[in-house]
């Protein structure tokens, strides 16, 4: 039986590889998500040194702690207003906010509108889980209707935030969906969101086996991922605001870009269904 | 002959004149929130930061504020915020996120009666024990009482200093009288203001600065995002490279060394104004806007044969323990404020004798026949 041995990690250079093993449980996606960002700002060719991520409070919040930038971890839901400030502080620099849905959308939902309105140069990362995970499991404000969390015995009866609907209709410049499992198109989606300006939003949708998944019939993290895959449609027909998150086996999720600055006044072109993996066939 | 910029007087409130103080102290980021009765700060600093290549940005509420505030100060801008006692309430998550992360700002505090909304357009002083103690956690504040629109311009530049050099927010603990009240500023020419950098470490980067490891003024050396330090800055309790430990000894040592840092430049950082002291036997106490009635009452008392004096705290934090002992073993006391007694409370601290109370709260200042009228029963 052959051993995998390696001294070093493809990403290593790119982490604080001395903050290594992270502090995510198995079958988490934030690792995943953590690298191919990483792995496409390096892509970008701007200047580490002058490349910002700013976290809140969470699991996610815990991202700026294990990328080896110059990097903040602050106030529960306040992680864009604090980018805000880096940004006029110094122009030069690029921020990239990473943080989770309840600190994003609960918490720190105001800010979220008003960055979205200020339109600064800013890249909004929403790794989105469902709940709260750092504390145990708990219903956010993205958490399904009729999802049982540690807060919702009986079922989340709250209307859950569709965050597509939601940032497309502040008018961002650019906005896309993907999961943990697409990560080639994620990291496309980091490519040319680094690359643009104006306020821009990426959501992933991220396992979470121990807080949401595992009671709400999604398994471990690897069953989540193969929900991603059996599930997950990119179709340009579908809207915002029809792109709701029911994280159910009898609803497709809606993937992919729904806002980019080449698309404005144009048809939305015709629908792929994806079907292996998240790679169009 | 070719003359050197000089200092001009201008007539301006207390208000413009912490702006001004603010632009002259070198600010370059100002993010706040309309309210009652500091508006008139954020008001100024839109007309005036744009022309000297500073940016004021309006935010969302006052969390966001205090938030823009700590980033632009990573950023590596001088910051500031203005505010008055509800949205000072907002901010103190994250003044203790200031501290903890020893990130340089100025907070400046309108104070209007209070709580709640309480008098938006009125004067009190009843935010000065939040200033102390509005955030949770031990840390040890700075805090100054402008009590004329000359101190809001002079202890501005000075607060931004002082923020530069112990790395942490400092407030200007002001009050709608002397906000809204105009008198003669002397404004310092353009250039002509000390300024007190923040430490800067001496090791290029890659070459072990390590952002929380201080030396002998417990005071470690800043650097900024974008300098290629690649630092890490959390509210977690956090060992001196910047990285989250959740260990109880590091934690322990690390709010141990924080308020240590304060208490040990308190000689430095404490300010008063000994108004005919020496040989009084009654000695008012007051500051801000206060302290105005209580200078007249004191002459008053003075005219009509009372050996009375005044300690103005220019500071209130560090507090003026010293300078309270020394006088509380020779006079007696009489704490005149725009509250119930908070800062009296801490009078009290600092002497065997009983303490006199003059107090209003809120709504207009403390009248001189008042204090007067305490300082003859205080004989």
């Amino acid at each position: 039986m052959s051993e995998i041995v390696s001294a070093s990690h493809p990403v290593d250079s790119l982490l604080r590889a001395d903050r290594l093993p992270h502090i995510w449980c198995p079958g988490c996606g934030l690792g995943s998500i953590t690298a191919t960002y990483m792995g496409a700002l390096q892509d970008s060719g701007l200047p580490m040194d002058k490349s910002v991520v700013v976290s809140g409070i969470g699991c996610t919040g815990r991202v700026a702690g294990y990328v080896d930038l110059d990097s903040f971890h602050t106030t529960h839901g306040r992680a864009i207003p604090f980018a805000t400030g880096v940004k006029l502080g110094n122009p030069e620099l690029q921020v990239t906010v990473i943080s989770g849905d309840g600190d994003l959308f609960a918490i720190g939902g105001n800010h979220f509108l008003h960055a979205a309105r200020r339109n600064l140069d800013l890249l909004v990362v929403c790794v989105n889980n469902f709940n709260y995970a750092m504390t145990g499991g708990q219903a956010g404000p993205t958490t399904p209707r009729q999802a049982v969390t540690s807060t919702t015995p009986r079922g989340a009866t709250d209307q859950p935030f569709n965050l597509q609907q939601l940032a497309t209709s502040l008018g961002v410049s650019y906005s896309a969906r993907w999961t943990a499992l697409h990560l080639r198109q994620l990291r496309d989606t980091f490519t040319r969101a680094i690359g643009l300006h104006g306020f821009r939003f990426v959501e992933v949708l991220s396992p979470c086996p121990v807080g949401f998944g595992k009671d709400n019939g999604l398994g471990e993290g690897l069953d989540e991922m193969e929900f991603y895959r059996s599930q997950g449609v990119v179709d340009r027909r579908i809207t915002p605001a029809m792109a709701s998150v029911e994280m159910s086996r009898t609803s497709p999720l809606p993937l992919g870009v729904f806002a980019d600055p080449d698309d404005a006044g144009t048809e939305w072109p015709g629908s792929t269904r994806i079907t292996n993996g998240g790679v169009p066939s | 002959m070719t003359e050197s910029p000089s200092s001009t007087n201008q007539f301006m409130n207390g208000d413009i004149a912490c702006a001004e103080g603010a632009l002259a102290a070198g600010c370059r980021l100002f993010a706040g929130y309309p309210i009652t009765p500091s508006t008139e700060i954020a008001e100024h600093l839109a007309r005036r930061l744009p022309d000297v290549g500073g940016v004021f940005v309006q935010m969302e509420d006052e969390l966001a504020s205090m938030a823009a505030v700590l980033g632009g100060s990573w950023g590596g801008a001088r910051a500031m915020t203005a505010t008055s006692g509800p949205g000072f309430s907002l901010m103190q998550e994250n003044i203790g996120w200031g501290m903890f992360t020893e990130t340089p700002c100025v907070v400046v505090d309108i104070q209007r009666g209070s709580p709640s909304t309480g008098l938006p357009t009125l004067t009190s002083q009843s935010d000065v024990m939040q200033a102390k103690w509005g955030s949770h956690g031990d840390y040890e504040p700075v805090a100054y009482a402008p009590a004329s629109p000359q101190e809001m311009f002079d202890l501005t530049i000075r607060a931004f200093n002082v923020a530069d050099r112990l790395r942490q927010p400092v407030f200007i603990m002001s009050d709608e009288t002397v906000g809204h009240m105009t008198e003669l500023v002397r404004v310092a020419a353009p250039g002509s203001v000390p300024r007190e950098g923040r430490p800067r470490p001496a090791e290029p980067p890659g070459d072990g600065y390590l952002p929380f490891r201080a030396g002998a003024d417990l005071v470690p050396p800043m650097v900024h995002a974008g300098e290629g330090y690649r630092i890490h800055i959390t509210g977690l309790t956090h060992t001196d490279n910047g990285y989250p430990s959740n260990s109880a000894a590091v934690h322990d040592t690390l709010v141990r060394r924080l308020s240590a840092k304060v208490l040990q430049h308190a000689p430095d950082l404490v300010a008063v104004e000994h108004l005919a002291t020496e040989d009084a036997e009654v000695v008012v106490v007051a500051y801000g806007g206060t302290s105005r009635s209580a200078r007249l009452a004191v002459r008053n008392a003075r005219e009509s044969g009372i050996r009375c004096g005044m300690l103005r705290l220019i500071g209130l934090w560090p507090f003026p323990s010293e300078e309270i002992a020394a006088l509380g073993r020779r006079a007696n006391l009489l704490v005149a404020e725009g509250n119930l007694g908070q800062m009296a409370r801490e009078v009290e601290r600092f002497t065997d004798r009983p303490v006199r109370r003059v107090n209003h709260g809120g709504g207009h200042l403390l009248l001189p026949e008042v204090i007067l009228d305490a300082i003859k029963e205080a004989v």
